[in-house]
């Protein structure tokens, strides 16, 4: 399901807190995954960042499922999940390095936090349930302050200080 | 609730607590996440799933599941694969491999795999260069790629796995990229549930030898058209194909190879008897 498919399938409330649910959730799996790469890697800055990243939204996720009481959000979240892609605030793996630095981690985060956002905005403005309308409006301003949170964060890195940046002393070169 | 019923288990539930140890950006995390969850949505125990590989980045997942796993000799994981299944047809048999194990150390098994048609799964996660030993050209690298064992490139045709797979006979064939889990997850089902050889060709990037592979989360495509049953129909397809186009191509029905019991199922003492000096 494309993120358009997604929004013309929500068709109710129920609907609507179990793909955000969803959503939350599989943010929380990809960092934990990154936070687990960079621990390989000896990257430990990145590790704390990810897991960190990881805790605020396994927070929401929890939010969420509280706020949705007798729905059954776990139940509704299939083993594959509903997204043929990938869900909107998911991070992008491909993206990952072994150099990365924390900007790279916020640029990363950032990214999907303003997927989110575009996301939950679009199905304000597309749905015609109202309920699902101030719903979706109600993620929106959550993802719209997250968004700002991490341009507040990245404020504090220099634009120079990322993977593309960084001096590799074992570089991958190709060899025969 | 009946003390028979299977446990559902979770994507997790068939990871091993062994981390990978990819490079960060590599396609193959993403294959480990699509296996976890197809076989998640198949609802098979791990004690009924065997998870067989060669060598090679790719050939490192066994590991990493907590299935029966065998990592085994390079270009070899197809006969051993087949040989387990032919003597556990009640095993679930999954083969990993990658372009450089799959199609050049083992091509001549891919061909004969196909051909024999015995019920396994096969992904193959080819990023067109060999990573594990730091980016020498594979069978399915551009003819131009420059390397400095190859410089301006090997100048050889690169090998079509869907080609030579429906060719020879592969009674499921598909293509998936690693970026997108779910639909690769959706994919490895429907391979898996497919009876006889299922070929699932997963283009899994590169970020380390390859970085220019970033760019194929934008280069691919969901296939225009459904999967067809006709092998003639599914080669022509295939003379238009880009390298890009994702999902199920060909659904067979050829019966799979499974030899008799009595074949399958030899007797340790004659076996013995037989090889006594």
């Amino acid at each position: 399901m494309s993120d358009a498919a997604a929004i013309q399938a929500i068709d109710s409330p129920a609907t609507l807190i179990a793909v955000a649910y969803e959503i939350e959730t599989d943010a929380v799996e990809r960092y934990k995954l990154l936070a687990e790469q960079m621990e390989t890697h000896n990257n430990p800055e990145l590790v704390r960042i990810f897991l960190d990243l990881a805790r605020a939204e396994g927070l929401h996720a929890e939010q969420i499922r509280r706020a949705a009481g007798d729905l059954g959000v776990e139940a509704r979240r299939g083993p594959i999940g509903a997204w043929r892609t990938d869900s909107p605030e998911s991070a992008d793996l491909s993206s990952a390095h072994y150099l990365m630095r924390p900007r790279d981690a916020l640029l990363m985060a950032l990214a999907g936090e303003q997927r989110a956002l575009a996301f939950y905005t679009e199905l304000a403005a597309a749905s015609n349930d109202a309920l699902v309308k101030k719903l979706a409006a109600d993620f929106a301003e959550e993802e719209r302050e997250h968004v700002e949170l991490c341009h507040r964060l990245l404020l504090r890195y220099s634009p120079t200080a990322g993977a593309a940046d960084a001096d590799d002393p074992d570089p991958p070169l190709a060899v025969d | 609730m009946n003390a028979t019923a299977p446990l559902a288990c979770k994507p997790g539930d068939y990871k091993s607590q062994i981390k990978p140890i990819w490079c960060p950006g590599c396609g193959d995390y993403h294959v480990l996440m699509a296996l976890t969850r197809a076989l998640a949505a198949l609802g098979l125990p791990p004690e009924r799933i065997a998870v067989i590989s060669g060598i090679g980045c790719s050939s490192r997942i066994p590991a990493y599941t907590n299935c029966y796993g065998f990592h085994g000799v390079h270009g070899r994981s197809l006969p051993l694969a087949a040989g387990l299944k032919i003597v556990r047809p009640d095993l679930t048999v999954i083969v990993a491999s990658g372009d450089g194990d799959g199609y050049s150390i083992g091509g001549n098994h891919f061909l004969h795999a196909c051909r024999r048609n015995v019920d396994l799964t096969y992904l193959v996660m080819d990023n067109h260069i060999y990573g594990m030993t730091k980016g020498q050209p594979s069978p399915t690298t551009e003819p131009d790629f420059d390397t400095a064992l190859t410089p301006g490139g090997t100048g050889v045709r690169p090998f079509n796995p869907l080609v030579i797979a429906l060719a020879s006979g592969a009674n499921f064939v598909a293509r998936a990229y690693a970026g997108n889990p779910r639909e690769t997850a959706d994919i490895i089902v429907s391979a898996v549930r497919h009876p006889g050889f299922s070929f699932v060709e997963i283009l899994s990037p590169c970020v380390t030898y390859r970085p220019d592979q970033r760019a194929w989360k934008e280069r691919v495509h969901t296939a225009p058209v459904e999967a067809t049953d006709d092998a003639a129909r599914a080669a022509r397809r295939l003379m238009t194909d880009d390298g890009f186009n994702l999902g199920v191509l060909f659904r067979g029905d050829r019966h799979p190879f499974q030899p008799a019991a009595a074949v399958a199922r030899a007797d340790r003492a004659d076996l013995e008897k037989g090889f006594e000096i």
